[in-house]
């Protein structure tokens, strides 16, 4: 198991390397030019030039990237072009928000997706696994900025129950999650966000429940005159693990942060971050946050698949 | 009766409201939520705190010349900082805004030499730290911008300094009082590029030893407003300056917030729940409903065309009856309803209350003699290839106004057709000029008029041409070269005006342009902020404001 986990590790540079590479590309071929941020509309071509150089944008790409790498190696992500921040301090606040939201949406969105989809798979084919099923669909389906919007419409403009956007009343600074005054913010951008991993969740979990209570197993504990509900619960336990894998996916695509979501809501998380670095093309900053989103996102399939084999443990790894 | 009152004595906790939602219910809730969000851990005062919804995607830097375009001067730049020529911004806003002094009281050219300028400075000022304001810190400043050997450079200033520093050749001081510019070449608007460059603290950069990320947590200039805190992307947050050089403009509010809101709508609701009491630029179709809520919008005329720069080089726009006929074919009343009536009909390059205005020749709608100039040029059906943004700082409602545009012009005789990009590529094609993009006949960047030189020279100069300057079509014509070289070499303002007025003239007998729109710049603040007026310019001024509790 050890060896397992170290291989696992070791695999994250290869992914690391090659995701920077295809993220420092996609920024060079896409139009625009990384110092959109700093240069005015009209800049002339003298000028361009001579920023050009000072930020190092001058050296052929492969060096840029070089370079870019010689330092992450150290620790130094650099300097967003647009905020001369640190990256690293860009990336840290920002993702801590987006967890923020990530850390209440995952749960609720698992046990409501994991609730509806139990009960759709056990009763597969009846009524309310139709009536569970079309209200999953309807919760992938739905745009989360659109149902953001409404809900803002709602809660914030009609009826002034909730804020409309932010983090906290003195922004992030200083949130505390025990005050109302502070969390009422979390409300209106965790329930749009947990729509769509209700609807995957429970789909997965109503197809996982479905094809374990046909399994022969099934029958022979009702043979052995288990009551319903003590089957149910052998069955739910044997459908988790593959439920945890989209889960953990889920919860990587949360902390990538929903930059519609954010938007609406002005909520300073990674989504929103990344929005604005790639409309300001500012590589440094999406350099970094994509490298660390995808560590994040390493690591997270790393434990679910751990957890997997906690809870299976005919799933065995190594 | 009894009813009445037991409904206004019940206290709505934390927001949350119980039984039905009268008007008098929803105004205590209104109250206490927007008192305990706006207030925070500080008691509410006098003057109140304005709380300012930005268009803008992040907070402008604060290290002199901002960022953000224009509306990182209105909020930030000339907030915290001074140039040594301002805007007056003052007055009933009926008149475009014009330059007036700042940290300069005087300036003008010198007898002998007409490259050189000699500016005088204002006495008695102190920066934000208390150090005195001197004309060592005016030097100071133009290396911080423009020399890449001073210790203090700043490449990320230089490039936003550079935009307004064409003609710059060099600053000296000539005593403690007084600094002489040099320019390149006799430029008589030398004033007005003055204007755009802020002017920043070397005592508190001193302090900070040059480390601009530690000065833009502690910024120090001039201006009405102090620094006072900021959330880095999400608010930040000026007091007064009670030292203010000019006692008419401390501001009257006690604390300005200033938040970036991307999202229109984000901005709609925040203002109507009372999260922030001024947003910028409100979507057009949110109007009816902020006016319902009592909200004031505030609109006027100002220096910002939205239209098309064409390519005179290649393809149907070097034909100027093409041209014309482009200009003839657009019903502009019909865009005014598609933005809720949130413009002014453009005609000519600068609004009619600009003072060069003059008595250009004006394309009213006619399709027929649109049709009839298609036909004498020999384009019909005339394909052109418009390259417009899906978004962007100034450019309104880009997509649905480009549609509109698209089908007045196909209905004439030409056959349109969009290519759409995001802003930042935009502006990459604007700034490559034709020979970049030789396939593109006109781009859609909406545009700042608000001096003579980037009103009217810039689109039509010979030394201008991108990608030098923004004369992206490479517009030529010896006669209109020799007139701004006429312009720019006269010191008189009153013999300068006829000049000026000449060009605005001949850049409509030539369509230069194709005019579609004057930008209104709209926004919305709640009843209880007090004192603003509007002025016709990019910017405002926002220390009469204050906010009623």
């Amino acid at each position: 198991m050890g060896r397992y986990i170290l291989r696992r590790i070791l695999y994250a540079i290869p992914i690391a390397f090659g995701v920077s590479v295809v993220c420092f590309s996609l920024v060079y071929i896409a139009p625009g030019d990384p110092l959109q941020t700093v240069l005015p509309p009209d800049a002339t071509a003298e000028t361009v030039a001579i920023v050009k150089k000072a930020y190092g944008f001058d050296k052929p790409l492969p060096m840029q990237f070089l370079i870019w790498l010689g330092k992450v190696v150290t620790g130094d992500f650099g300097v967003s072009i647009s905020t001369r921040r640190p990256v690293i301090l860009e990336v840290s606040d920002a993702l801590a928000n987006t967890a923020l939201l990530a850390m209440f949406a995952v749960p609720i969105a698992f046990f409501t997706g994991y609730v509806m989809g139990a009960v759709a798979g056990s009763f597969a084919g009846r009524w309310i696994d139709r009536v569970v099923t079309g209200a999953a669909v309807v919760g992938v389906s739905l745009p989360n900025y659109w149902l953001g919007i409404v809900l803002v419409i709602v809660f914030a403009v009609e009826y002034m129950l909730l804020p409309a956007t932010g983090m906290g009343p003195n922004g992030s600074v200083g949130f505390n999650l025990l005050q109302w005054s502070n969390a009422q913010f979390l409300v209106l951008p965790v329930f749009t966000l947990s729509m769509i991993p209700i609807g995957i969740l429970s789909r997965t979990t109503r197809a996982a429940v479905a094809e374990v209570r046909n399994q022969d197993f099934v029958q022979t504990l009702r043979a052995k005159g288990l009551s319903e509900w003590a089957v149910t619960r052998h069955v739910l336990k044997n459908a988790m693990p593959q439920v945890m894998a989209v889960m953990g996916l889920q919860f990587g695509y949360l902390l990538g942060g929903s930059i519609l979501v954010e938007t609406v809501f002005t909520w300073p998380g990674s989504g929103f971050l990344l929005s604005k670095a790639i409309i300001n093309r500012d590589v440094p900053v999406l350099q970094g946050t994509i490298l660390t989103l995808s560590m994040v996102f390493v690591a997270t399939n790393l434990v679910v698949d751990l957890l997997q084999s906690l809870i299976d443990p005919r799933i065995r790894r190594g | 009766m009894a009813s009445g009152n037991f409904l206004i004595l019940r206290r709505p906790q934390s927001g949350r409201l119980e039984g039905r939602t009268a008007p008098i219910q929803r105004l205590a809730a209104v109250l206490a939520l927007g008192a305990s969000i706006v207030a925070g851990s500080t008691p509410v005062q006098a003057g109140g705190t304005l709380i300012v919804g930005m268009t803008a995607g992040d907070l402008p830097v604060t290290t002199g010349n901002p960022d953000q375009g224009f509306e990182g001067y209105r909020f930030v730049g000339y907030n915290l900082y001074n140039s040594l020529v301002l805007w007056d911004l003052s007055g009933a806003g009926d008149k475009a805004a014009d330059i007036k002094p700042g940290l300069a009281t005087e300036w003008n050219v010198d007898e002998a030499n007409d490259k050189r300028w000699i500016f005088k400075l204002r006495q008695g000022v102190k920066w934000h730290d208390g150090c005195p304001f001197t004309a060592d810190d005016v030097v100071w400043n133009f290396a911080y911008s423009g020399d890449e050997k001073a210790p203090q450079f700043n490449a990320a200033q230089f490039a936003q300094a550079r935009a307004y520093l064409g003609t710059y050749a060099g600053v000296e001081k000539v005593d403690d009082h007084t600094v002489a510019f040099t320019t390149k070449f006799p430029d008589a608007l030398f004033p007005y590029a003055m204007s755009y460059v802020l002017m920043i603290s070397p005592c508190r950069a001193k302090e900070v030893n040059n480390n601009w990320t530690e000065y833009a947590l502690k910024p120090s200039g001039t201006g009405p407003y102090k620094f006072d805190k900021m959330v880095p992307h999400q608010r930040m947050e000026f007091v007064p300056n009670a030292d203010y050089w000019d006692k008419a403009r401390v501001p009257k509010q006690d604390r300005l917030v200033l938040v970036p809101m991307p999202e229109a709508s984000t901005r709609t609701a925040a203002l109507l729940s009372g999260q922030v009491n001024w947003i910028e630029a409100p979507s057009p179709d949110a109007i009816e409903r902020l006016k319902s809520a009592g909200m004031k919008i505030v609109t006027r005329v100002y220096p910002h065309h939205w239209s098309y720069q064409l390519n005179f080089v290649k393809g149907p726009f070097t034909d100027k009856r093409v041209r014309q006929a482009a200009n003839y074919a657009l019903n502009r009343e019909d865009m005014k309803d598609l933005l809720n009536g949130l413009m002014l009909e453009q005609y000519a390059t600068v609004p009619p209350s600009t003072a060069y205005y003059g008595h250009p020749l004006l394309y009213k709608y006619d399709p027929d003699k649109a049709k009839a100039l298609l036909k004498e040029a020999g384009c019909l059906p005339c394909k052109v290839t418009f390259a417009i943004s899906t978004s962007g700082s100034g450019q309104m409602q880009p997509l649905p106004m480009n549609e509109l545009v698209k089908s007045q012009l196909d209905a004439t005789g030409f056959e349109v057709t969009l290519n759409s990009m995001d802003w930042n590529a935009l502006l990459q094609v604007g700034r490559g000029g034709v020979d970049a993009s030789p396939d593109i006949h006109a781009i859609n960047i909406s545009r700042a008029s608000q001096d003579p030189f980037n009103a009217l020279i810039r689109h039509v100069w010979t030394g201008a041409w991108a990608p030098k300057g923004a004369n992206w079509g490479h517009f030529g014509n010896p006669a209109v070269d020799k007139l701004i070289d006429g312009v720019l070499a006269e010191f008189d303002p009153a013999k300068r005006l006829a000049l000026l007025t000449r060009l605005h003239e001949l850049m409509n007998e030539e369509a230069v342009l194709i005019f579609v729109a004057h930008d209104l710049n709209p926004r919305a603040m709640s009843p209880k902020v007090q004192g603003f007026v509007q002025a016709q310019s990019w910017f405002q001024d926002l220390t009469p404001v204050s906010v009623t509790p």
